[in-house]
């Protein structure tokens, strides 16, 4: 393992340091690991909180700021973080209007979520929650945890935000979460696996010529181990999966999502977004925003996931509208 | 079981997590994240350090400070799993001594904190396969003793860990890979196992 790293055990505090110094419009709190606005919005504004295992940056915490989140708990990495943060973070931006917890569908991250939501509750926060479940890679949600969240967790982080910064209700800020959440679907293809630090070495082997289909964002294998191929057909199978389970007709438009897994050249990336407006337009879907860049990473890993979100005027203009934070920017 | 021996055998599994760390994180690699040896080494070192001030007059306040530990510091899913079945068990255990049919109903009372928590049943490959007939052997036996009850729970344990290899994950993280998680050993599985073995150390022990 080579890394640019001072020791397993303190990988997450010293990144922490860094993200700190770097953002002073940010406070952090290092020993209790929350991450919030150095300037709390004036007056009563619905808050919303985010968090999830380390390893996926700039998600969170690179998502706290004007427009988008008023808090971010990083776990360990790959780990959900514990409920003592998020009852930290709550106590930390809670104004009066309730909070929002933005949670991503993972057995870890619900399971402490819920035992902070009854800790808040039991303070008087109103509190709701919107889970992030986007990946439909995960087949026979029946049978499983259920479907991951993955990148819809941006939209859903940006989208909700926008309408929190307006001065709109606790219960209408989770129901527009909710549908955002619901309008979106991802699906991601993985080069090589990633490599947690504490492991020291990769999630699995992939020999050269072969990819891992449907890959989740933890360094777990995927559903299925397949040959690799040129760009152009790979993203055509990724739309025409998400497509196949999206109810995204002919003259939709959408958001989309070209998102790298933290190993993955912007070149290559933008190779990708090309072939994916390609096939989106030969089905008759258009994009009218996107984002190409890496947003929700998993450490080192190679690869690339798409999100695909229905969108109409209202989540347009709420996408538009303006935010400052350190991964996502724009007036 | 009193006081003494309840912080015994947390330290006993303190021990045996630090021990088996690589070998569990290898296991939760095959079908998890890779992360499972470290977590449970990293709240368990803190729940040693925090019984080193603990001035407990019960088995279940031993217990009880495990849990919320395990809580506070683990994150993930063991860490919500282990910490309420330890806090539930020592709900449980308000008595100074234990008998082993008193610990017995505290390990059931864990069984269904886990259960009610991350909902899973026998079968699904998780902790619960190697809870429920470490249970079953615990109450069995536990009119032979604290000791025999132990060894009857570690062994079932064990064979309860083993019993996933060929199982198809459908809680947590191993379940999105479908098929393909069949053919491993279940790690939270196997740190149950690890839990009961150090309970049996400690009998013995003692």
């Amino acid at each position: 393992m080579k890394k640019l790293i001072n020791s397993p055990e303190t990988v997450l505090t010293d990144a922490l340091t860094g993200f700190a110094a770097a953002h002073p419009e940010l406070a952090v709190d290092i020993p209790n690991r929350v991450i919030t606005r150095a300037v709390r919005p004036s007056g009563p504004k619905v808050a919303l909180i985010s968090g999830g295992g380390s390893g996926h940056e700039p998600l969170h915490g690179g998502f706290v700021g004007p427009g988008m989140l008023d808090a971010a708990c990083p776990g360990e990495v790959f780990t959900s973080p514990v409920p003592d943060q998020m009852l930290t973070a709550v106590r930390a931006v809670h104004s009066g209007a309730g909070v929002v917890l933005i949670v991503k569908n993972y057995t870890g991250d619900v399971m402490n979520f819920q035992l902070a939501a009854e800790l808040a509750a039991e303070e008087g926060v109103e509190i709701r929650t919107v889970l992030v479940n986007d990946d439909v890679a995960v087949e026979d949600s029946t049978w499983t945890a259920g479907r991951r969240g993955t990148g819809a967790t941006v939209m859903v982080e940006k989208i909700a935000g926008a309408l929190a910064e307006r001065g709109a209700a606790l219960d209408e800020v989770a129901e527009l979460g909710r549908r955002v959440n619901a309008a979106s679907r991802s699906f991601a293809v993985a080069l090589t696996a990633a490599t947690v630090p504490a492991a020291g070495k990769p999630g699995f082997d992939l020999p050269e010529d072969e990819i891992e289909v449907g890959v989740g964002i933890h360094g777990e294998p995927g559903r299925r181990r397949e040959r690799h191929r040129p760009a152009a057909q790979l993203a055509a199978e990724v739309v025409d999966t998400i497509l196949a389970d999206h109810e995204l007709t002919v003259g939709d438009e959408v958001i989309a999502l070209v998102n790298g897994l933290g190993g993955t050249p912007l070149l290559e990336l933008y190779v990708v977004y090309g072939e994916v407006r390609a096939r989106l337009a030969e089905r008759g879907i258009h994009i009218a925003r996107n984002l190409v860049g890496n947003y929700v990473t998993s450490l080192d890993m190679a690869g690339f996931s798409l999100t695909l979100t229905k969108a109409d005027g209202e989540l347009l203009e709420l996408w538009d509208a303006p935010v400052a934070t350190p991964a996502l920017t724009w007036s | 079981m009193d006081t003494e021996l309840a912080v015994a055998w947390i330290r006993e599994i303190a021990a045996a997590v630090e021990q088996q760390e690589s070998y569990l994180t290898e296991l939760d690699s095959a079908i998890g994240d890779g992360d499972h040896g470290s977590n449970l080494r990293r709240g368990f070192t803190a729940v040693v350090t925090a019984l080193d001030t603990l001035e407990a007059d019960s088995v279940g306040a031993v217990l009880a400070k495990t849990g919320t530990t395990l809580i506070s510091k683990v994150g993930g899913a063991s860490g919500p799993l282990y910490g309420s079945a330890f806090r539930a068990m020592g709900k449980a255990l308000p008595q100074a001594t234990a008998t082993p049919a008193e610990l017995a109903v505290a390990l059931a009372e864990g069984l269904l904190a886990i259960q009610q928590l991350g909902g899973a049943k026998p079968g699904d490959k998780t902790i619960v396969d190697a809870w429920t007939p470490a249970l079953a052997a615990f109450e069995a036996a536990a009119a032979d003793g604290l000791l025999a009850a132990a060894e009857a729970a570690d062994a079932a344990a064990a064979q309860g860990a083993r019993d996933t290899v060929p199982l198809q994950a459908r809680k947590g993280r191993a379940s999105y890979l479908g098929p393909r998680s069949t053919g491993h050993q279940d790690p939270g599985a196997t740190s149950t196992a690890l839990i009961l073995h150090a309970l049996a150390d400690t009998a013995r022990a003692a």
